[in-house]
């Protein structure tokens, strides 16, 4: 059955999550805000309908009406409907039984949507039990059965474990499984696979779309990944500052977008695989022979107590000319960061060593020390934290200056403007706070700051990881602009392999602290040779619905011949 | 099925979620001018603030400090006999029609101006009471910031000497050093001062502790910044809102360890005087001439309510969840 003739037989059925008209605003210190302005959207059995919007389109708080769970300072207009119950006219107790019993949520951060302190178990019992499904010993026989059904292993020892001894994709598999306890008409699924390495989200994905194929459950999927949406959405409703300004299957919004918004947004991804010049002019080839970075044998460890030390990075050889943008690619805990972190001295090394222009920096100490961090600039994923929120703009980029003493007060005035002209910020950014800047413009102030003292060498973690996609690519554009003129090296950390492709020379995949494959950009990503970099490359979604279900069953074909099993709900456990 | 309205927005056609920097005004407001917008909304804490600088106003500027005359004409050593039209020395404040009369808040039993007394008594509490928190905030600070940054063995050193000092119990160490500085003010608030930084100590370490950890942390030593710059320009200040209403907790809490020393008779001496020792004194001539209790209990009560009221207002200044009913 093709995605078109199950939406059109999903047309025919009642819907079970309704928004008519809905409109949202909440009083805030500075005024209103209004979130969400008059919007309409059905989602039926069986059918996935993704919102689309990037940061502040209005489509979490959207979403939240369907659960009632929206703060005080928020006015709602409009309806939102949930089997056929007005969420609006409901009392306390109405609602609780509406809640987990006809709509459920899957929340983000599967670790902070989990009691940390209580079994996984019990958290799925609690849920049957508060809803007179199941009680007691038939409630925990179900809460076992409902975490073979999201397929995790073992399920009677882990449902004894708490959510921390689990992996982050099987929490989120937990958190699945609890919002099906009660077999609910419609799930939420507010970023599902946001906080998720890329295989593991693949896997995810294809848990919650057998969902809607074996148990006609409706979901709404609120997402910015483009490439989500076209590989799990039936309609897709693109949001701008709390409107929707385009709706339709996902073909026609992902291949033919009417709206210019929509047009912008697609054009704003990284498609893997295109390589340089996506965003604005290619960087340069690389001509210099010069090292600007040489990591040779590098291990760093974490002391453990009462045990021996964890090796975050084991072994690891890669250098980086000048000029050049190396890209670093791994998941979670493949000991990307730490690398960075540890070049940067955060960090002690344990053994091997790490060349900057010449000077060892594991080895370097004091005033030498001080010199050589002057020539290493850094950016951090987070622009929201690695931005001191006391500190106005300008004395954020001058502080290298300060710190290392260089020229005066009206020099470094200068010098701040110069950078902030650079990163394209109007000069009166000066004398702002970071909080009064939006995720984009705050990254540019990192940007900046690490090109404050024109560093040989910049290590950037995940610079565009937190930005919203059309964001991250006018940075990216930015930065690409930036090296050329500047002429840095650069250690770019990522997970996405899109970004990677788009401005790297080189690449260094690593899985567990290893590194698992290098070469050349073209070799890497175009005609990978381990398997490890053939799951990443095959689990990273496009944003084509046609492209994407062949990637997708290319992908199965993939994990078949490599003896793995596709992630879906087996309903049978759920039968008994 | 596609719907093409036009969303009104500022931006027209640009569709950028970015918002452009309002470049109109170069009005940009800081931290601590958020804080200080939902501090001066603050309705308990504004009220109570006007109150204190009120009852601070009072006390100095009617009997004067040292040398410098106040305008109040009595002083509270002097004995005033005849001059009081009520008997035993009961208090000439009538509020209608309002005269302050020649002792508004009456006369002792020995006939001193119990007016004069009695400001000279909340003088004597609020210097101790700001100076304990003065003293205690800066050992605090320093000692749990040193702490909380540099971990390993100087954590375990100040630590373990913060668990010493917790554990000595200031009623007992008053009662040692009352016996010999009793009568010498500023010694008294020193001693109260160092043995009252613990709790502050404890608070600013567990803040600097989440607030190493922060990127923008990582960042600066990146730069290469030095480890006291660090501490002082991007820790503390971001420590700032605990270390605040702490410092305001701490200063009513001196006060009535003030009273509580001086009514146990180890703190301050005649002929000088504090709000607690008049109470300590006068404890048994509460029903004879109840006004001797009363004048002075009602000064610690406001003085310690209003504090607490401006570290309510303050608390909830700092904190960034705050909505405005």
């Amino acid at each position: 059955m093709t995605t078109e003739t199950k939406a059109n037989d999903a047309m025919s059925q009642e819907a079970v999550l309704q928004f008519k008209d809905l409109d949202v605003k909440f009083k805030t210190e500075f005024g209103r805000v209004h979130a969400v302005k008059g919007l309409t959207l059905d989602v039926r059995p069986g059918e996935v309908v993704a919102l689309v919007g990037e940061s502040g389109s209005g489509k979490s708080v959207t979403a939240t009406t369907a659960l009632g769970l929206l703060p005080g300072n928020a006015s709602i207009l409009g309806e939102t409907i949930v089997a056929n119950q007005s969420i609006g006219k409901l009392n306390g107790k109405q609602m609780r039984n509406v809640r987990g019993n006809h709509v459920a949520m899957v929340f983000q951060e599967p670790m902070t949507a989990l009691n940390p302190v209580i079994r996984v178990g019990e958290q799925l019992t609690e849920a049957m039990e508060v809803h007179g499904v199941a009680f007691g010993k038939e409630a925990w026989a179900r809460a076992v059965d409902l975490l073979k059904a999201v397929g995790i292993p073992n399920a009677e020892r882990r449902a004894k474990q708490y959510p921390h001894e689990l992996s982050g994709g099987m929490r989120q598999r937990v958190v699945i499984a609890m919002a099906l306890s009660c077999d609910p008409a419609v799930i939420i699924a507010d970023e599902p696979t946001t906080a998720l390495d890329v295989t593991v989200q693949a896997d995810i994905l294809d848990l919650l779309r057998s969902l809607k194929d074996k148990l006609n459950t409706g979901i709404l999927l609120i997402t910015h990944n483009m490439g989500v949406v076209a590989d799990m959405a039936d309609r897709v409703a693109v949001m701008f500052k709390g409107e929707i300004v385009e709706q339709g299957t996902s073909e026609e919004v992902l291949l033919h977008p009417q709206h210019p918004y929509t047009k912008r947004l697609l054009d704003a991804v990284p498609h893997l695989g295109v390589g340089h010049g996506q965003f604005g002019e290619a960087v340069n080839p690389v001509t210099s022979t010069e090292k600007a970075l040489e990591v040779e044998n590098f291990v760093v460890e974490y002391k453990r107590t009462g045990k021996k030390p964890f090796r975050a990075v084991d072994d690891v050889t890669f250098d980086c000319r000048r000029g050049e943008i190396v890209g670093l690619v791994g998941e979670s805990g493949s000991g990307k960061s730490t690398i960075g972190r540890a070049l940067l001295g955060l960090i002690p090394v344990a053994s091997g060593q790490a060349k900057v222009l010449g000077s060892d920096l594991t080895k370097v100490k004091g005033r030498e020390l001080k010199e050589l961090r002057s020539r290493i600039g850094v950016i951090f994923q987070d622009p929201a934290a690695s931005l001191n929120p006391r500190l106005p703009v300008g004395d954020v980029i001058a502080e290298p200056l300060v710190v290392h003493n260089r020229g005066n007060a009206e020099s470094r005035r200068q010098r701040v403007y110069e950078l902030l002209d650079a990163v394209r910020l109007p000069r009166s950014a000066y004398n702002r706070y970071p909080h009064e800047l939006s995720g984009g413009q705050r990254q540019r102030v990192s940007i900046a700051r690490a090109l404050t003292l024109s560093p040989d060498l910049l290590v950037a973690d995940e610079p565009t990881s937190a930005l919203d996609v059309s964001v991250q690519a006018s940075v990216l554009e930015m930065f690409t602009e930036l090296q050329k003129e500047f002429g840095f090296a650069c250690l770019f950390i990522s997970h996405d392999l899109a970004v990677i492709d788009s401005l790297a020379h080189r690449v260094v995949v690593l899985q567990y602290g290893k590194v698992v494959e290098k070469g050349t950009r073209e070799d890497v990503l175009l005609s990978a040779q381990e398997e490890y970099t053939q799951r990443l490359l095959a689990a990273a979604p496009v944003p084509d619905p046609i492209e994407q279900a062949r990637r997708r069953a290319e992908r199965h074909a993939l994990l078949e011949s490599l003896g793995d099993r596709v992630a879906e709900i087996d309903t049978r456990e759920l039968d008994q | 099925m596609t719907d093409n309205k036009t969303p009104e927005t500022a931006h027209g056609e640009s569709y950028s979620v970015e918002d452009v920097l309002d470049q109109t005004t170069d009005k940009s407001f800081s931290q601590g001018q958020l804080v200080l917008r939902r501090f001066l909304r603050h309705k308990a804490a504004m009220t109570a603030l006007v109150v204190l600088v009120l009852v601070i106003l009072l006390a100095f500027t009617s009997i004067g400090v040292g040398p410098i005359p106040g305008w109040w004409d009595k002083d509270y050593l002097q004995f005033y006999v005849g001059t009081n039209p009520n008997p035993n020395g009961a208090p000439t404040l009538q509020l209608w029609p309002f005269s302050i009369g020649e002792h508004p808040f009456g006369q002792d039993t020995i006939g001193k101006d119990y007016f004069a007394l009695v400001m000279r008594g909340a003088q004597v509490s609020l210097f101790i009471a700001f100076t304990v928190g003065i003293v205690a905030t800066l050992l605090g600070t320093t000692i749990g910031s040193i702490a909380g940054y540099f971990r390993g063995i100087t954590e375990s050193l100040l630590m373990r000497t913060t668990d010493l000092f917790i554990i000595i119990p200031l009623l007992i160490l008053a009662a040692v050093f009352g016996r010999t500085f009793g009568a010498n003010v500023p010694l008294m608030a020193l001693m109260i001062g160092l043995v009252s930084w613990t709790g502050l100590a404890r608070l600013v370490r567990a803040e600097v502790l989440s607030l190493r950890e922060r990127e923008f942390v990582s960042a600066a030593r990146a730069i290469g910044t030095p480890s006291t710059t660090i501490i002082r320009r991007h820790i503390l200040p971001n420590a700032l809102g605990t270390i605040i209403v702490n410092a305001t907790l701490g200063i009513s809490g001196a006060i009535l360890v003030e009273t509580a020393i001086s009514f146990l008779g180890f703190g301050v001496r005649a002929p000088d005087t504090s709000l607690g020792l008049l109470i300590q004194t006068y404890q048994n001539a509460l029903t004879t001439r109840p006004w001797l209790f009363w004048w002075p209990g009602i000064f610690i009560l406001t003085i310690a309510l209003c504090v607490n009221f401006i570290g309510d207002g303050l608390r909830d200044a700092f904190d960034p969840r705050q909505t405005v009913e």
